[in-house]
């Protein structure tokens, strides 16, 4: 039943005067297309960034992880960084996913779809680290709890890394199975419109022989709740692991209870950056303007302002609680930060998190596109030095004699690039060959949200509240 | 797997659609299915179908997971290999929290999207009929099973309640081995006839 009031002061999620086959044709036709020149270039670019990639870790797994800049007083360098950086980027998609859905944010529905995938290589990307900094990679399967003869030895349950593990494995299994439970309706879309043999048979593969019966469609939105209300805590849990990997040692400057929330707002703050640098170019490259308007592109600026705002509260009560505290080496350990010889590093940490984000609460600038793409950028550089500068706090222990400084390898680097190349080469992959917003559920929302309805509704509103309501009431 | 006889009517908006499923059951025919493009929320109660229950087994799933998490750490730290870390106890149930919550939402996720192929019947390689090429798009189609004697004014009835398309098809009512890309034989027989 609709309701008799519209606002005048809310947008409309899908713009323009749509009908439901305009909006197939409209989200499908960059899929039936062939490639363009500029697909092409993108995507053998970032083949190419990938195979360096393999190259680089072919050269680390060769020779042993003494090839890359880390000693003995900084373990964890570049590969936990970008390891902590991916993940925390992976959780813009399930937040909109989930969270979104069960606080029934309209807005969602245009982005979630490439939001979602964008998690998933995300934390296919950040899932690289931790394998090839084990070193002797060959024998990574002893962190999963399998029969064997070694006594047997159990991996040790206690243990936060192994907590990461299954964090992030099931976190990349759930938010698999609900992006692709999405898919299965909109890939029959396309199986049923194919013209060539070929995506008939790729697309009916795909689509599991879907035909939208209610009844499967009831089961469907069953599907997508739960595993929305699964996801929501899931989606907080993995990133509190990960923060875990640092609070629960005894490292000054890790040995913080802040660290979960704080990882928290820190991962949602980079992923919808992240979010904004892909959907600010696919809207323009695939002309999907009317389906992911500036009214998004502003939703995801205020989350960004948000989430940048916690981090940089984070940021000062660290420094607040480490005066306080009176603990020495706490002190130090964050002085060191500020002044010490990784000040580069807190300095752009703090200028790009929490300075520049500012900037957001202008509504003209959410609502700027240059701005916002540019911003998505910054964003991403601050939360890598962000990560860098909480790695960087092992530079200096207690024994003066074992003080270092870090600084990374060309195989440490070219891994890091190659998971850029992994990243982008699955993403143009998903962004040809499905539906880069979700069909189904963009046609759900149009005569709620869209804006031919909202036209429509002028001469509802002129309705008698009787006559509104028996019209209602006789529809269903 | 039974091949039969379909009255189909294609609809051009769910604001049709309901009141014509309203008619058609009041008037006393069983409808097959009804296909379309997207959830229309209210048409599984309008067609009389009752809730689903999957989360039912989601919830069975779930905690088939939370326990499967706490008995084997369980029996591993107190009876299979017990060990002192840091001389913390042999069942230190906060410290295995995490991966018992991991394995209760891994459980639960994977458990109900298998059950819900399960339930649909839909798998890579499963075939079903469509039965308008646009179910999928715009069309929200509405199925009734007929025989040889009421076909004619099955058909005409779904006319009369807004259908924009109507026609009789020969169809398999069930799902099989297949692929998109072919044509079964009942199909080409039927094309032939």
């Amino acid at each position: 039943m609709h309701l008799k009031y519209e606002s005048t002061i809310r947008e409309a999620l899908v713009d323009g005067n749509k009908s439901y086959h305009q909006v197939t044709e409209d989200i499908c036709r960059p899929i039936e297309g062939k490639p363009t020149k500029l697909w092409a270039i993108g995507f053998w670019l970032s083949v190419s960034l990938l195979l360096f990639g393999i190259f680089c870790v072919s050269w680390e797994v060769y020779w042993g992880t003494g090839v890359w800049g880390l000693n003995r007083t900084i373990g964890w360098g570049y590969d936990i960084t970008n390891f902590v950086w991916w993940i925390g980027i992976g959780h813009a998609g399930t937040l909109i996913s989930a969270i979104l859905l069960l606080f029934r944010q309209g807005w969602r529905t245009g982005v979630n779809r490439a939001a979602e995938a964008m998690t998933i290589f995300a934390v296919m990307c950040a899932g690289q680290f931790p394998i090839w900094h084990m070193g002797r990679v060959w024998n990574a399967f002893f962190v999963l709890p399998y029969g064997n003869t070694r006594g047997p030895l159990w991996p040790n349950f206690v243990s936060p890394l192994l907590w990461d593990v299954f964090a992030i494995s099931t976190y990349f299994t759930v938010s698999l199975l609900f992006w692709y439970s999405g898919l299965v309706p909109d890939f029959a879309t396309l199986r049923d419109r194919a013209k060539t043999k070929f995506r008939k048979m790729a697309y009916g593969f795909a689509s599991f022989g879907w035909a939208g019966s209610a009844k499967h469609w009831q089961r469907h939105e069953m599907l997508s709740l739960v595993l929305a209300g699964l996801s929501t805590p899931l989606v907080l849990s993995v990133h509190t692991i990960v923060s875990y990997d640092f609070a629960t040692s005894i490292i000054p400057g890790w040995h913080t209870t802040i660290f979960p929330p704080y990882f928290v707002a820190g991962a949602v703050f980079s992923g919808f950056a992240m979010v904004q640098t892909l959907l600010v170019i696919t809207r323009k490259v695939l002309n999907l303007q009317e389906y992911i308007t500036i009214g998004h592109i502003e939703a995801m600026n205020k989350v960004i302002v948000l989430t940048g705002s916690i981090v940089g509260v984070a940021y000062l009560t660290e420094l607040f609680i480490a005066f306080y505290s009176g603990v020495l080496w706490e002190q130090e350990a964050f002085r060191l930060r500020v002044l010490g010889p990784y000040w580069w590093a807190y300095w752009a940490m703090m200028t790009c998190n929490v300075v520049s984000p500012q900037l957001f609460w202008f509504k003209n600038l959410r609502r700027n596109i240059w701005f916002t793409f540019f911003m998505s950028i910054v964003v991403n550089i601050g939360m890598w030095f962000e990560r860098f500068v909480i790695m960087m706090t092992l530079h200096r222990d207690y024994l003066p004699s074992s003080w270092s400084y870090y600084v990374p390898t060309w195989p440490e680097v070219g891994f890091f690039l190659g998971t850029f190349g992994l990243f982008f080469t699955m993403y143009f992959l998903f962004a040809k060959y499905a539906p880069v917003i979700a069909i189904a559920e963009i046609k759900f929302i149009l005569k709620t949200s869209g804006q031919n309805f909202k036209d429509k509704m002028n001469t509802i509103e002129e309705k008698a509240d009787e006559h509104f309501l028996e019209e209602q009431l006789s529809h269903h | 797997m039974s091949i039969k006889k379909f009255a189909v009517a294609a609809y051009d908006d769910e604001a049709v659609l309901f009141p014509a499923v309203k008619k058609v059951r009041s008037a006393g025919y069983k409808i097959h299915d009804v296909f379309t493009p997207f959830a229309v929320h209210g048409l599984d109660e309008a067609l009389g179908e009752k809730e689903s229950d999957l989360h039912i087994a989601g919830f069975i799933y779930g905690i088939t997971g939370t326990s499967t998490a706490l008995g084997f750490m369980g029996w591993i730290f107190t009876t299979d290999w017990p060990q002192n870390f840091g001389g913390k106890p042999h069942f230190p149930l906060p410290a295995f929290i995490p991966i018992t919550f991991e394995l209760t939402v891994l459980f639960a996720a994977v458990g109900m999207v298998l059950t819900f192929c399960y339930l649909n019947q839909i798998m890579p390689g499963v075939k079903k009929h469509i039965f308008h090429p646009r179910q999928t798009d715009d069309k929200f189609v509405m199925v009734i099973e007929v025989n040889d004697t009421n076909a004619a004014e099955t058909e005409a009835f779904l006319k009369s309640t807004g259908a924009d398309e109507t026609n009789i098809q020969i169809a398999e009512s069930d799902w099989w081995y297949g692929r998109f890309d072919k044509k079964e034989d009942y199909e080409i027989q039927q094309q032939l006839a």
